[in-house]
């Protein structure tokens, strides 16, 4: 299969590689596990002029908890790593299982956490569980960082607000109060199959009651989407089964899906409402799960 | 950084060390050289099959410092410095491996296209959980994809290898 050429870099270190991006402007594409760009290349969709690649820069691929902060997950993490992480299982399993549910063994051995937020596509499997858990992201560049929400780095269909130049380096999972979280992904095949329609939530019960929640839909708009109708909806209120119900249906009125050849519009509609309700129920009944 | 030749056109190329079945190799690849063709094409290890070459079949599957991976999908490049194990590394000593003979026993292959891709995938597993259940066998072959034969031998022919049993049951 043709691959354009292109000029190779491995800079040893995260300021080399920031010292470079900068640089090269906007002729760089980051490497990292090259799981959607090598795609893209050999598609003809991305033909780059220069290939930076991040695979020296071992001081982002771990993950590790610092007292205060969280969980830092490095950005070059994979998501075998993700979901072979004891820390992870441990803490929130929801997200090892979320790395789990995406393509097979041998794309999770080298697709990584920051390609697949970078990316920015509304299909991604681990932006909706990260941001259920109140993810934040760290983008490092020649000029400075900045520590932003995840939910704010996608800014519409495979659009971030990411500058050419900067580097995704860490993913933060704050210390929270919630008590459960999951993700429910519908494929239409339980192997590589992306997901039609995907739901993470996190929820905080206290006694009866929902002290608060998070809704975020998956393939249910150009970007990633939090329910935020649901999520107020919900606040306070005591756990019933009608007022999960209640937070499906707002929840899938929010969404708005598009036509594609992994289900139609209405389809991703009423599967938003159902796995909103199962998502919300699981969380609640099961915890981190 | 690899040390780097430009020929006279201008064209840049890389010398890096693959070490692949337990040889080191230093070759010069081009910098959009994918993994699987320097196998193929350069090292003559034809024995890593070309399917989908978009991460979807699993054919091109090698071990890439043990782990399975879809060598399609990574830059020659960058596994510079790194451990490859195709499926002529798997068998030792001019004797299959388990798997293999497990395979062949339960008729496990038809046209053979999937075959050197699974046994890796299995061999993977069995390194790592010696005694897998069926659902992680099914788990661990679920990115190679098997157009002949419905998957259940070789699942069986695992599963017998992982038992030390290499004969087949009776069906
Ligand atoms: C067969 C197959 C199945 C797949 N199945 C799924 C699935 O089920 N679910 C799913 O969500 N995805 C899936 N994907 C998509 C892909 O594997 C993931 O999105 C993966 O996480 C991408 O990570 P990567 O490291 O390979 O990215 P790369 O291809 O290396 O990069 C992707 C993009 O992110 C940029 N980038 C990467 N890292 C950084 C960084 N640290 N800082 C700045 N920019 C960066 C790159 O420049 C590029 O634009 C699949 C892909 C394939 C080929
Ligand atoms: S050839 Fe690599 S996955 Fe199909
Ligand atoms: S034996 Fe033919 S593809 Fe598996």
């Amino acid at each position: 299969m043709y691959m354009p050429d292109f000029e190779y870099h491995t800079p040893r270190t995260l300021s080399e590689a920031c010292a470079l991006l900068a640089e090269l402007g906007e002729k760089a594409t980051v490497l990292a596990g090259g799981t959607d760009i090598l795609h893209k290349m050999k598609v003809g969709k991305l033909a780059p002029e220069h290939l930076v690649s991040l695979k020296n820069l071992d001081e982002i691929r771990e993950i590790r908890h610092e007292a205060g902060r969280g969980i830092v997950i490095g950005a070059l993490t994979n998501h075998a790593a993700i979901y072979n992480s004891p820390l992870l299982q441990e803490r929130y399993l929801s997200l090892p299982m979320a790395a789990h549910t995406m393509a097979s063994t041998q794309i999770c051995n080298l697709g990584t956490v920051g390609g697949n937020i970078v990316n920015g596509v509304p299909s991604a499997d681990l932006p909706p569980i990260l941001i259920a858990l109140q993810a934040t992201i760290r983008l490092v560049s020649a000029s400075g960082e900045r520590s932003m929400a995840l939910e704010d780095f996608f800014c519409g269909a495979a659009e971030t607000v990411i500058a050419p130049g900067e580097l995704l380096t860490e993913i933060t999972i704050p210390d929270q109060e919630t008590t459960g979280s999951t993700y429910i992904k519908f494929g239409l095949r339980r192997s590589g199959a992306l997901a039609v329609t995907g739901v993470a939530v996190s929820v905080c019960v206290e006694g009866d009651k929902l002290r608060d929640a998070r809704i975020v839909l998956a393939s249910a708009a150009p970007t990633v989407m939090r329910a935020t109708a649901a999520e107020d909806f919900l606040r306070g209120r005591t756990i019933s089964d009608e007022a999960l119900a209640e937070a499906g249906t707002l929840a899938a009125a929010a969404s708005r899906p598009r036509d594609s050849i992994r289900g139609s519009a209405e389809y991703r509609k009423n599967l938003a409402e159902v796995l909103t309700k199962r998502a919300l129920r699981k969380a609640i009944d099961e915890g981190h799960v | 950084m690899s040390q780097v030749l430009t020929d006279k056109d201008g064209v840049k190329r890389y010398l890096i060390t693959l070490n692949v079945n337990g040889d080191a190799h230093t070759i010069l690849v081009k910098g959009n050289a994918i993994l699987t063709n320097v196998l193929r094409d350069q090292l003559d290890l034809t024995g890593t099959k070309k399917g989908c070459e978009l991460g979807d079949c699993g054919s091109c599957t090698v071990l890439l410092d043990g782990k399975p991976v879809d060598s399609c999908l990574v830059l020659a490049v960058e596994a510079d410095g790194r451990e490859i194990t195709t499926i002529e590394g798997v068998s030792a000593n001019g004797a299959l491996d388990a798997i293999q003979e497990s395979m062949i026993n339960h008729a496990a292959v038809q046209c053979g296209y999937c075959t050197p891709g699974m046994v890796l995938s299995a061999k993977a597993l069995l390194t790592r959980n010696p005694h897998p259940t069926e659902p992680e066998v099914r788990e661990a072959i679920a990115g190679n994809l098997c157009r002949c034969t419905g998957y259940v031998h070789i699942v069986e022919a695992v599963l017998a290898a992982s038992q030390g049993r290499v004969t087949p049951d009776d069906h």
